[in-house]
Formats: C-alpha cells, structure tokens, sequence
C-alpha cells in the first residue's frame, strides 16, 4: 500500500461511516433474532461472514424458526440474494482491468450499501484513481461492522426474554424494505400476487409455500410487465 | 434443525450468494444482461419480500385472524405507512416494535 492507494482506501471506509449508523442496530437485532430461532450461537455468528447478506439471513432465520426444509432454506437465500446479479453487472465497468485476484476478494465485499454507495461515487468521479482500493476500503468497513454487531447480538440474544417478541422485528425489516421495491404497476402486482399467495399456501410442507408464491408473484407481475408493454 | 443442516445452509448458501456476486465481474463479464433477465430481476424484491411479510402479519396460531385483536396485523399496518412517509428501514423497525408492546400493554386493560 502506497500513499495514493492508502489514501483512496481511507477515503472509501470515510465515504461508508455514514451508513455504519444504520448497519449496527440491524446486525444486532439479526444475532439476536438468530439465537432466539434457536440457531446455536456459532452457527448464526458464522452466517455472517459466510453470507454476509442481511436481508438474505433475516429470511433464512424466519424459515428455520418454521421448521422449514434446508433445501427450502438454501433456495431461499439465493432467491432474495438475485438482486446482487444486477449490482455485479452494474458494477462490473469499473471493476474492468483489475486482477482476477482483486475481483475475486471484491465481489465477497458486494453488498446492497457497499454498492450503492460506491456506484455513486464511481459515476460521479468516472476517473477515481485506484478504484480498487477504494471499494476495498469501503467493502472492509462494512465488512468488519456486520460482523462486530451481529456477534454482540448473538451473545446478548440469549437474554433477551421471548415476551419481548422481537421475532417481530423479522417482519417489520421486510416490510420496510418491501416499500421502496414497489415502484410501479408491475413491482406492486408481484408484490401483491406474493403475499397473498404465501398467505393461502402457507399449508404447505417445509415452508415450500414461500419459495411458490414468490415464484408466482414474479411470473405476475411479469406478465403485467410484458401486457402493459 | 439438526446440526449439519445448518451447516448445509450455511456453506451453500453463502457459496451461491457469492457466486451470484461474482456473475457479471468476473464470470460472465464479457456479456450484457439480456433485457428480459433485468425485467425479472427487479420484480424478486417485492415479491419475496411481501411473500415473507404477509403470513407474518395475518396468520395467527395457524388460520387468518382478519380483526382488531390481531396486534401484529395492526402494528404492521400502521408501521407499512411509517415506512412509506419515512422510507427508512431503523425508524420502521422502531416505531413497529414501540406500537406493538404499547398495543400489548393497553389492549388487555380495555379488552377484558
């Protein structure tokens, strides 16, 4: 690390610090919702890292609590993660001429903030020297936030009473991350179609009823998407 | 759920996640996402997520509990609309929890 390549990477974990605000809280409440899902401590501090995904491990947590199939599981946290296809391909530009080394250890560092943030900043200064260190710095901030905050929230989940119902807060982060995916006639049809599907086929062994009714969901809002065209 | 399940879920699932990071930087990096594929895409969010939020909020013990007594359904209703005005994922998640203990704090006193 030279002073230029230094100075791009403190710049990138200086960009991110804002956002840090918002991602503790989050990763507190994830360890904690973890543990009380009964997943056994070491295994829901590793997802983190592993995953290092929340929205996708908020899903898996909500499905394990419901006894849900692991294949129904796995499925489930690669659906909800589709969306980092269109961050790599969005990304993927100013990624062009690094090592495969550096996009190999940068594409783990993909997340919806480190993206969005970075992807910004990127289009706004199509230029930036040393991109790669840049995001690294940015990637390694959030990186090492997530996983501080989810460990402090798998150790004090244990002591957290179950009539506090904090499982609700499961619910509530997909709810407040449902509203700004709807955008349109197309996005509120899936959204509609998914829900009350889920609801009706929540009868269904394994928890497969969620991965059919969003499945059903997309082919709706698709159909709309292509009809209204 | 038994232990190499989880540890199933664990290493798949993180396999997959990063893969689907990896795609486009360096996989298929040379190629542009078909139009259709960028259609489909956009529409998992909202249909994944209502998929995991609607069971949440009606389904009680089992069976669909449309009504006032159902607290969930009422703190998630009034927690869709802080989340509409507000836009901020931390606020939603505060105020839905504060309504909902201060709904099951007050209702058993009124409700008897």
């Amino acid at each position: 690390m030279n002073t230029s390549t230094r100075s791009q990477f403190l710049r990138g974990v200086r960009d991110l610090l804002p956002i840090l605000l918002g991602v503790m809280p989050f990763g507190l409440i994830y360890g904690i919702a973890a543990v009380n899902a009964g997943i056994p401590p070491l295994q829901a501090f590793l997802m983190s890292s592993v995953v290092f995904s929340g929205s996708a491990q908020f899903a898996a947590t909500q499905l394990i609590a419901n006894g849900a199939l692991a294949t129904v599981v796995i499925f489930s946290i690669i659906v909800v993660n589709l969306r980092h296809v269109m961050y790599s391909a969005t990304i993927s530009p100013h990624f062009k001429g690094m090592t495969i080394g550096w996009k190999t250890f940068l594409s783990y560092l993909l997340t919806d903030e480190a993206f969005a943030m970075t992807v910004t900043r990127f289009n706004e200064e199509p230029e930036m020297p040393h991109k790669n260190w840049y995001f690294l710095g940015a990637g390694m901030a959030l990186w090492v936030t997530w996983q501080a905050s989810t460990a402090v929230g798998v150790f004090a989940g244990g002591q957290v009473p179950a009539n506090w119902s904090l499982d609700f807060t499961i619910a509530l982060t997909f709810l407040a991350l449902s509203v700004p995916s709807i955008r349109d006639r197309s996005t509120a049809v899936a959204a509609v179609v998914g829900g009350v599907a889920a609801v009706l086929l929540r009868g269904m062994p394994f928890q497969l009823g969620l991965v059919t009714a969003a499945i059903l969901g997309i082919a709706a809002g698709y159909g709309v998407d292509r009809w209204t065209r | 759920m038994d232990s190499l399940n989880l540890w199933l879920i664990l290493i798949l699932g993180g396999l997959g996640t990063y893969l689907l990071r990896l795609s486009f930087i360096l996989i298929f990096q040379h190629f542009k996402m078909p139009d259709f594929m960028e259609r489909i895409l956009r529409l998992v969010p909202p249909a994944v997520f209502s998929a995991i939020v609607l069971p949440e909020l009606l389904v009680c013990d089992g069976s669909v509990q449309f009504s006032v007594t159902n607290l969930r359904l009422i703190a998630g209703l009034l927690a869709a609309v802080i989340a509409l005005k507000t836009r901020n994922v931390l606020v939603t998640i505060a105020s839905g929890m504060v309504i909902l203990w201060l709904l099951q704090y007050l209702v058993p006193i009124f409700i008897r």
